[in-house]
């Protein structure tokens, strides 16, 4: 018994075995109150189905990492194909009426689609094993990752463009995806500061709150429309950053962090008692709604005026106006990925990126290390303005309790977590930090813990972040000799 | 004539330690000068002393009719002083080209694709590797972007921290010659610090010899390479 099918089977019936251990208190057991006393009820089918669902896929990724092919292609489209059936059952409901042997059988959410992820990974690595199969080492050359990445950033943003126009798609969802365009915009606007020019910012949430705050006061107070203030909070978002930027300009590291971070808390506390200026914590209410180039998203317009859905013959829907607030921060977003990738290419874009390198060399090659620093902040801090003028109009409301340090600490998580300096990388861990929370929210207790638990993951397996390519900005030139 | 570098009586302090104790150099145009000196005796701090960082505090330096004694780094860098700090200090995750690119900063007049095409002909690996970040360089082709970097800018006077340090013979053999051919064929001034007291002597018109903070030889290469005291403290005897 000593064949490496064997040695497989031993291993996945091990990790299963541990798996169980820990899983049984967590999932095996339930602890319901009813009436007052707390009551302890099994959750067996559950538990079962994780144990298995651990041991099948531990042995479809021990047999991919042995160069197999078609045991872990069937293991993982198996498991990605259950996953997704109990997925499609829970959400139509098919389990819940009638035959309720389904439904012991349906496991939750998170299980069904934690195993088809897992089922379509560990398909993925047969896939691969397949396309090597009879290649030579020598041959495999490296994927080329600039292109690639470039084809995934079109099609996301393809998909991210058309979202709203595929089917099935409810208002929750096109809510959910305001919030993560949000943080991917939050995040590109970070990753100028820290993942670029390398200066660890963890108060960025005070310039989203500058621009949220100079918003909600410039309209309610002087009834500016959206589209004048967006400029204004930017650019005083941008003056705000410039005054944090010259007391830190000396500080790095561990001491540019604290510094930050108790600049981000003097905003909020400043937010949260000057009550004549900000009204404290009772925040500010009815802040003007951004209108679609002059047409209010309204049921019934003001007298003699016209309104979006009177203008274009339609019935009114609520809807409209949360689709048009998606584009709207979708193209905010676009922006400032444009602006990114633009200004990587130009002087101030490269000595940022040199800064993070290596600041002395920086100044031995005639870098003004103040101007950049303090370029950098500013520039960063103005989409953060951008993005809090556009949260303020989303909300109608804002108070200070929005721009809270977790808010800080969750951005400085997608630009580590998406690899520092990578465009993609931040789309994605927003995807994946602001994304899957909103729709696992009956596992919000064990937010935090999955955080940690990615956190301790992403550390061991890619220190660098999600996706560290980075890619150069000049490409050959002059023609070779 | 009056020297392209004049350094005189430069007095710099690390806290309450005086590193250099009065320091008297002159570069005249087009030479190549060297520096040497054993271990601690303030060969690297009074290279970055001309460059402001620390800076003298007493003494003056001045460059080409300026006095940049009081001036910053970056304001020095961009009136033609061009220097590769000591550890070559490249940037690890940008590429050659980009590491060049930023060589150009202190100048933007330069035309930078024909710098590139003379760094690449001084360097033909660099060529080779334009693309490569240069982390993944080995320690020589380091030490040659740096250079290279440096002279991107077409500066007056070039200074560099031991670009021999931790090279293979050979390498730094190879170095020393396109040190050579940069002075003779661009005029580039040259003032560089060496631990490698024989190579940077036989390359250097004139040489300057620093212990404890102060000059105590200078003259010709070949003058301090014939020197008895100088043999015998950085040559290893070999003359005796």
């Amino acid at each position: 018994m000593n064949s490496p099918h064997a040695a497989s089977l031993r291993d996945a019936a091990l990790v299963a075995g541990i798996a169980g251990i820990l899983a049984f208190p967590f999932v095996g057991l339930l602890l319901t109150t009813e009436g007052t006393a707390p009551t302890l009820s099994t959750r067996f089918p559950e538990f079962a189905g994780a144990v298995v669902v651990i041991f099948f896929g531990r042995l479809g990724i021990s047999a991919a990492r042995r160069g197999h092919g078609l045991l872990p292609l069937v293991l993982g489209l198996a498991m990605a194909a259950g996953g997704a059936f109990s997925l499609v059952v829970e959400a139509t409901g098919l389990g819940a009426s009638g035959t309720a042997i389904w439904h012991a059988f349906v496991p939750g959410t998170f299980l069904s689609t934690v195993a088809c992820a897992g089922g379509i990974a560990i398909a993925g690595l047969a896939g691969r094993n397949y396309l090597m199969q009879g290649r030579q080492p020598a041959e495999r050359t490296p994927l080329p990752m600039g292109q690639l990445l470039l084809w995934l950033g079109i099609a996301l943003a393809g998909f991210a463009i058309l979202l709203p126009l595929l089917p099935g798609v409810d208002r929750r969802l096109i809510d959910v995806a305001t919030l993560v365009l949000t943080y991917v915009m939050l995040g590109w606007g970070l990753n100028i500061v820290v993942g670029l020019a390398g200066l660890l910012d963890l108060g960025y949430v005070a310039f989203y709150a500058v621009g949220a705050y100079s918003y909600a006061l410039l309209s309610v107070t002087f009834g500016w429309s959206f589209w004048v203030c967006l400029p204004v909070a930017g650019a005083l978002a941008a003056l705000f950053g410039i005054l944090l930027g010259f007391p830190v300009l000396r500080l790095r590291g561990d001491y540019l962090a604290i510094v930050t971070l108790g600049f981000g808390e003097m905003i909020r506390i400043i937010l949260l008692n000057w009550y004549d200026f900000t009204n404290g914590p009772d925040g500010i209410t009815n802040i003007g709604r951004p209108s679609f180039f002059g047409l209010p998203f309204a049921s019934k317009p003001e007298q003699g005026t016209e309104s979006f859905h009177t203008f274009f013959g339609v019935a009114y829907d609520p809807v409209h106006r949360l689709i048009f607030m998606y584009y709207l921060i979708l193209a905010l977003a676009f922006v400032t990925n444009a602006f990114t990738l633009r200004i990587r290419r130009l002087p101030i874009g490269r000595a940022w990126e040199a800064l993070r390198e290596d600041e002395i060399a920086c100044r031995s090659l005639g870098v003004n290390p103040r101007n950049t620093k303090l370029s950098a902040f500013a520039i960063g801090a103005m989409f953060a303005g951008f993005a809090g003028s556009f949260f303020a109009t989303r909300q109608g409301f804002v108070s200070p309790e929005s721009f809270t340090f977790i808010e800080s600490a969750i951005l400085v998580a997608i630009v580590v977590l998406g690899g520092m300096g990578s465009q993609i990388g931040v789309a994605v861990a927003a995807i994946i930090l602001v994304g899957l929370p909103e729709y696992f929210r009956e596992l919000q207790e064990y937010r935090m813990l999955a955080f940690g638990m990615g956190m301790v993951l992403i550390m061991l397996w890619r220190p660098g972040g999600l996706l560290t390519h980075r890619e150069p900005t000049i490409r050959t030139r002059p023609a070779p000799a | 004539m009056t020297p392209l570098l004049k350094v005189s009586g430069v007095r710099t302090f690390y806290g309450a330690i005086e590193a250099l104790r009065g320091v008297d150099v002159e570069v005249a145009e087009g030479e190549i000068v060297t520096l040497i000196g054993s271990n601690g005796a303030g060969k690297s701090t009074l290279l970055m002393t001309i460059c402001g960082n620390p800076r003298a505090r007493a003494g003056e330096i001045r460059f080409a009719d300026h006095d940049i004694t009081r001036l910053r780094t970056w304001d020095i860098v961009r009136l033609g002083v061009a220097q590769t700090p000591e550890g070559r200090r490249i940037f690890p995750r940008m590429t050659v080209l980009e590491n060049l690119q930023m060589g150009a900063v202190a100048n933007p007049a330069v035309d930078f694709d024909d710098g590139v095409r003379r760094a690449f002909e001084l360097f033909p690996v660099l060529g080779r590797r334009r693309n490569q970040s240069g982390g993944t360089l080995s320690g020589g082709e380091q030490q040659m972007l740096a250079i290279a970097r440096a002279l991107i800018s077409e500066p007056r006077l070039l200074l560099l921290d031991e670009p021999s340090l931790g090279l293979a013979p050979r390498l730094a053999r190879q170095i020393f010659a396109v040190l050579r051919e940069i002075n003779q064929s661009s005029g580039t001034t040259i003032f560089l610090v060496e631990q490698n007291a024989y190579h940077a002597l036989r390359l250097c018109h004139r040489g300057y010899v620093l212990a404890n903070g102060l000059v105590t030889l200078e003259g010709t290469g070949s003058e301090l390479l014939a020197n008895p005291a100088v043999q015998a403290a950085y040559l290893g005897g070999a003359g005796e």
